[in-house]
């Protein structure tokens, strides 16, 4: 059994690739520890990310889902971010509806020279995520207390 | 409609320039009325207007793009309009709009509850007060108040928001912004558990027959649907209840800031879902951070389809 079974969650990044992934990245190089639950996927740009990436991810089995980008005005695209940051707004009031607890889901900007940065904003997240715990799952073996919720509810 | 004929006449006067002008007439049967397509007067002398006639006729209107098109609305279905200009999907010079002020239409699931069964309707007389019903051989009277659509009873728009001909005298509106999202608020008290597995009890029921998006007249995109795209691939052609479910965040979301909620997505619905519900709450949030509302200026912008480099009214996580 792998040491950390048990012990992680499953949460995914979703990076730009300007700013945010070459913060991580120096956050690797500077050798600042971090939580491993997090999955980074590269995006070109955070105006990339169609906020239902992201409830896709929740739906899925995903207990987490944070997205970074490049701060405001520093965007590679010029305007990439001002468009997510509407986007991705909406959707952190909107997933209260769906019966998912908004924490799950953040969003912020961290440049590529802001590996420290990044280090206090993953260990921060991942912390919020291990409070709320695993999440209610849709599908897959952890699925039944879902079937559970379903029949009570019916 | 009190000023019938006075409609009628206005649409006979203006059928030489049109291709067609759409409105409502009888169905079926006596309880429902069926969208209209008028291209000679004696289709002109068979429309009517009454709390029956509740399709949003602007569904239509994108796909006649290019042709002169005569469409008679609602209050509600006037912002549809609206909506449709905004987003260049059709021509203010090729549609000619017969707008009224309008007292309200039947919830036709209101009435089945009340009725029950409703296969043989008889005869069905509507009056601002009330709804008179004869099914197989026994009279209903249903008071409007208890059978009037939930929209209607909060309407704030019921004069059309735009229009070429207006007939008859404009109606007062009462009700507030807040009045419109009593439900979504007794919705939102709920836990974040009762909420998670309510969706799940509802969207199972979701047979995916697609009446909620082909109903709604923004949704413009059914060809080319992410609902059956494979490429990308959205969803799956499974019946689960995972896909079901995204279907209607996918659907919510593209109608965030675009959405009148004219309610056709949830009337089509035939197994009663409350879909309405996803969309009041974007918009709730939308009147919140962007102080917009969809389909009441033509010149207007949707507020995720732009942006301002300073935000005052989004308050970012400080970490
Ligand atoms: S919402 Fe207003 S305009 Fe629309 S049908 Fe009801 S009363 Fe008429
Ligand atoms: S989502 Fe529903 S309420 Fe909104 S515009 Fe479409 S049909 Fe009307
Ligand atoms: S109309 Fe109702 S049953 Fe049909 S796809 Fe939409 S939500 Fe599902």
């Amino acid at each position: 059994m792998p040491v950390l079974e048990g012990k992680e969650l499953r949460i995914v990044g979703f990076l730009c690739n300007w700013c945010s992934y070459g913060g991580a990245d120096t956050a690797g190089v500077g050798r600042f520890t971090q939580p491993t639950d997090l999955r980074v996927i590269k995006v070109p740009c955070s105006g990339r990310i169609d906020p239902l990436f992201i409830v896709k991810t929740l739906m899925s089995g995903a207990d987490g889902v944070l997205v970074s980008g490049c701060h405001p005005n520093d965007c590679h695209y010029a305007e990439g971010n001002f468009y997510a940051r509407r986007r991705l707004e909406m959707l952190k009031r909107f997933i209260p509806m769906l019966g998912i607890d908004p924490d799950r889901f953040d969003y912020t900007w961290v440049s590529a020279s802001e590996g420290q940065r990044w280090q206090e904003v993953v260990t921060k997240f991942t912390e919020q995520i291990h409070k709320l715990g695993p999440a209610q799952k849709i599908e897959g073996p952890e699925a039944e207390e879902t079937l559970k919720l379903m029949e009570a509810s019916l | 409609m009190k000023n019938l004929e006075d409609l009628k006449k206005q649409i006979k006067d203006g059928l030489s320039e049109l291709d067609v002008v759409i409105g409502w007439t009888d169905s079926f049967d006596p309880l429902h009325a069926t969208p209209h397509f008028m291209r000679s007067e004696a289709d002109v002398d068979k429309l009517k207007v009454d709390a029956l006639c509740v399709h949003n006729l602007a569904t239509y209107l994108p796909s006649l793009k290019g042709k002169k098109v005569g469409i008679v609305v609602k209050g509600c279905d006037s912002r549809s309009v609206v909506e449709l200009l905004q987003e260049n999907l059709i021509n203010r010079d090729d549609v000619t709009i017969f707008g009224f002020g309008c007292t309200g239409v039947v919830d036709q699931t209101k009435i089945r509850r009340a009725v029950g069964d409703v296969g043989q309707v008889e005869a069905c007389e509507v009056s601002d007060a009330e709804v008179k019903l004869s099914v197989a051989g026994k009279e209903h009277k249903l008071p409007m108040a208890d059978v009037i659509a939930d929209k209607c009873q909060t309407c704030r728009y019921p004069n059309a928001v735009v229009s070429d001909q207006f007939v008859g005298d404009e109606i007062k509106a009462t009700a507030s912004f807040e009045d419109g999202y009593k439900d979504l608020e007794e919705f939102e008290a709920k836990s974040t558990e009762e909420k998670f597995g309510f969706w799940l009890g509802e969207m199972d029921r979701c047979i995916r027959c697609y009446a909620c998006r082909n109903a709604c007249p923004m949704c413009v995109c059914r060809d080319h649907c992410v609902a059956q795209s494979r490429d990308p691939h959205w969803l799956s052609q499974e019946a689960h209840v995972r896909d079901k479910w995204m279907f209607q965040v996918i659907h919510a979301y593209h109608l965030a800031g675009r959405c009148t909620e004219c309610g056709e997505c949830q009337r089509a619905c035939p197994v009663d879902i409350p879909i309405l519900l996803f969309k009041k709450k974007f918009n709730k949030e939308i009147k919140e951070v962007f102080n917009y509302e969809a389909g009441l200026d033509p010149e207007a912008k949707p507020p995720l389809q732009t942006f301002k480099i300073d935000e005052p009214t989004i308050k970012e996580k400080e970490w």
